[in-house]
């Protein structure tokens, strides 16, 4: 480390014990915005002084879950700079490598439009490419326009970068062609659903455009794809998950199968969009030369990332949190909570800040009708609750069963009256609803601040 | 009543949750007495005159729209033919660029459109996003408010002689400069505006569904019965209020 950066670091570290004093939150990327400002090429030397390299995660979905998992696996084996909160723009990055002095591994998420820049600085030894959906078009523009630039970070990196790529995502799953890489997919038509949702998107053929032909759809547009027109197809599995259980809210469980061999993984955590978060992960440790025992050992011993999936508990109710960020997130959240039983009361919680996306059209797309025809009771809650009562009710739910309550903490107030004691309230807020609500959580003495703790209660 | 709808294209022009403005159209013509039956028109499929009452046409990504703008192209007279006989058509983002005349993409190459409104959309170096409030310059409804969502790069440039479909109060409307948005000619509209549109202003469904009503019975269109309207209030006024605070500005 250079004299320069050696201080540079020293004062970007006191910004942030000084923003934690100062009680501004976590302080997790006000130091790394300093130093970013100072010298951006501070990240490329804080990347070349871990002694493992780094391995970053992108993905539309998914991206903080899987990191987490990859740090469940790997934390036994490396001391890790992980961004556990979510920071994930080049800022971020540069302050979880910051404030990591001894670590020995960078396992970073990475913001899908951040990724080319973070990549070219960080020269990562591994990358994961999970997913591509349609997400806050306000913000990332369309998809084709990230693929592009996911294409272009791809090709600048060295030949010894390792790419781990999602095989049941067509515009993904062709990023890795001629790469040394890990294709990871699920195999498991058993689950399959009957169509695509309404708002899928990548299902037409990358190359000729045609539409693609599936023998199993999965998790929006992802599954067995086959172009019957030039004859593109999902590549072969090297890392694939079978024989899927899924366990309503409690869990999953599903078969491994990978190049060095087969095992069992119970997971702590719901849903098929979390089997591909921990075959990401699973992917993304074993291409780290992880062991399958430890891959299998941190799967299993993983609960819950920041807000995706938290319980608390307030008195003699309980509360799960469940994060909604854009459609293809929200219909997986929605069809594990219909596994699991729609419950009879929730609170839906919508927020228009730049995290959450300013344009809330997005709601529209997601598939709420189902959870519309069988739930009793719904709290609409945040900065856009009468959007989310528009979009219930011109979706034929009725208004006198509907509570508008813009302010976060009311709606939990009155969606926890509504439940009888010993039960628990299901709540759906978006990103900015879901940092509000753990902050009112902690103010009511539910749950600890997450930079104090792992994230789960 | 029934009232016929044609959905163009619904599977690849869907970007902007264009599934809430058909569903304000069925639950507000339902609300009404009418039925409202949509018909999806896509590639292959023939646009027969005089069979639907109303038109829909959202917005895809580039790609998609791409894939079905020579489809639309040659249904151009068709599409004229329905609105000469008095069908309503609404337009949105993409769907409003495809039926101008046509759209010069950076590099020059030129993409033709339906030619149904009077305008020609060229393609922009930054895209314009945010939200955005106008006034209706509509005969039927002047000064009256439309809140919505734009994001787009083109910039569409209306003929001389043609109507806006309103005055923009705060974002950056058809093209960032003229301080208009949208097109309206007979009862077709066109415009930018997504979130989607109509939730969260029913007047302007409620116009569209008079009109497309008025081609069903071939009488002059009547206004329709109004409906308990606070949720819907409440929407625009937060979204209007999103606009006047950090709506784009004309350049």
């Amino acid at each position: 480390m250079g004299a320069r950066l050696a201080l540079e670091t020293s004062a970007a570290r006191l910004v942030g014990r000084l923003s934690r004093a100062a009680g501004r939150g976590g302080g997790t990327t006000l130091p790394g915005k300093l130093v970013w400002k100072l010298d951006p090429g501070a990240l490329d030397a804080l990347a070349g002084a871990l002694p493992h390299g780094v391995a970053l995660v992108s993905a539309t979905n998914g991206k903080t879950t899987t990191t987490a998992m990859a740090s469940s696996i790997l934390s036994p084996v490396h001391r890790l700079a992980w961004n556990r909160s979510g920071a994930n723009l080049a800022s971020g990055v540069a302050s979880t490598l910051l404030a990591a002095r001894d670590a020995e591994l960078g396992l970073l998420e990475v913001d899908e439009f951040a990724l080319p820049e973070v990549m070219r600085r960080t020269r990562p030894r591994v990358v994961c490419l999970a997913n591509l959906f349609r997400d806050q078009l306000d913000r990332y523009g369309e998809l084709e326009h990230i693929a592009e630039r996911w294409r272009d970070a791809v090709a600048a990196v060295g030949d010894d970068t390792t790419i781990v790529a999602n095989a049941d995502d067509p515009l993904v799953a062709a990023l890795a062609e001629g790469r040394r890489r890990l294709r990871f997919g699920v195999d498991d038509p058993s689950l399959s659903r009957a169509t695509l949702q309404h708002a899928s998107d990548s299902k037409y053929c990358i190359r000729c455009g045609h539409p693609y032909r599936y023998g199993a759809v999965y998790v929006g547009h992802l599954g067995d794809y086959r172009c019957d027109s030039c004859g593109h197809a999902r590549p072969p599995l090297d890392v694939a998950a079978r024989e899927i259980v899924p366990d309503g809210l409690q869990g999953v469980s599903f078969g491994l199968v990978t190049p060095r061999g087969e095992a069992r993984i119970r997971l702590a955590v719901p849903g098929l969009y979390n089997v591909y978060n921990a075959l990401a992960a699973a992917s993304l440790a074993l291409s780290l030369d992880v062991e399958l025992d430890a891959v299998v050992a941190g799967l299993e011993r993983f609960r819950a990332a920041f807000g995706r999936f938290e319980r608390f508990t307030a008195g003699d109710r309980g509360v799960l949190l469940l994060l909604i960020k854009n459609p293809a997130g929200a219909n997986e959240v929605l069809r594990t909570l219909e596994e699991g039983g729609v419950p009879e009361t929730l609170v839906v919680a919508l927020n228009d800040r730049i995290a959450d996306g300013r344009d809330v059209s997005w709601i529209w797309d997601v598939d709420f009708e189902p959870l519309l025809e069988q739930a009793g009771r719904i709290v609409v809650s945040g900065e856009r609750a009468a959007e989310l009562a528009l979009r219930f009710t011109y979706a034929g739910f009725p208004r006198e069963r509907l509570d508008v309550v813009d302010e976060l903490g009311k709606a939990l107030d009155r969606g926890l009256e509504l439940i009888p004691p010993g039960a628990e309230l299901v709540v759906l807020p978006t990103y900015t609803a879901m940092l509000e609500l753990r902050r009112i959580a902690t103010e009511r003495g539910l749950t600890r601040p997450f930079w104090e703790g792992d994230g789960a209660p | 009543m029934i009232i016929r709808v044609g959905h163009l294209y619904p599977e690849y022009l869907n970007i902007y949750a264009d599934r809430g403005n058909i569903a304000v159209f069925t639950r507000r013509a339902e609300a009404r007495g009418h039925e409202l039956r949509v018909e999806p028109v896509t590639v292959g499929t023939p646009l027969e005159a005089g069979a639907h009452d109303l038109l829909y046409v959202g917005g895809g990504q580039d790609r998609e729209q791409g894939m079905i703008a020579p489809d639309l192209e040659a249904r151009g007279d068709a599409i004229r033919e329905a609105v000469d006989a008095g069908a309503a058509v609404l337009a949105v983002c993409g769907g409003y660029q495809l039926l101008g005349r046509g759209y010069r993409d950076r590099d020059g190459s030129w993409l033709a459109g339906a030619g149904l409104f009077p305008l020609e959309t060229v393609a922009g170096e930054t895209r314009m996003i945010g939200d955005v409030l106008l006034e209706s310059t509509l005969a039927e409804a002047p000064g009256r408010t439309i809140a919505g969502f734009e994001n787009h790069a083109g910039r569409t440039i209306l003929d001389d002689d043609s109507q806006p479909l309103g005055r923009v109060v705060s974002g950056y409307g058809n093209d960032g400069s003229s301080g208009f948005e949208g097109c309206r000619i007979a009862r077709a509209v066109g415009t930018y505006l997504h979130g989607p549109l109509l939730p969260r202003n029913p007047w302007l469904a409620d116009l569209l569904l008079s009109w497309a009503i008025g081609h069903a019975t071939g009488d002059d269109p009547e206004a329709l019965p109004p409906l308990d309207d606070e949720l819907e209030r409440q929407a625009h006024e937060v979204a209007a209020g999103r606009a006047r605070v950090r709506g784009g500005r004309p350049a």
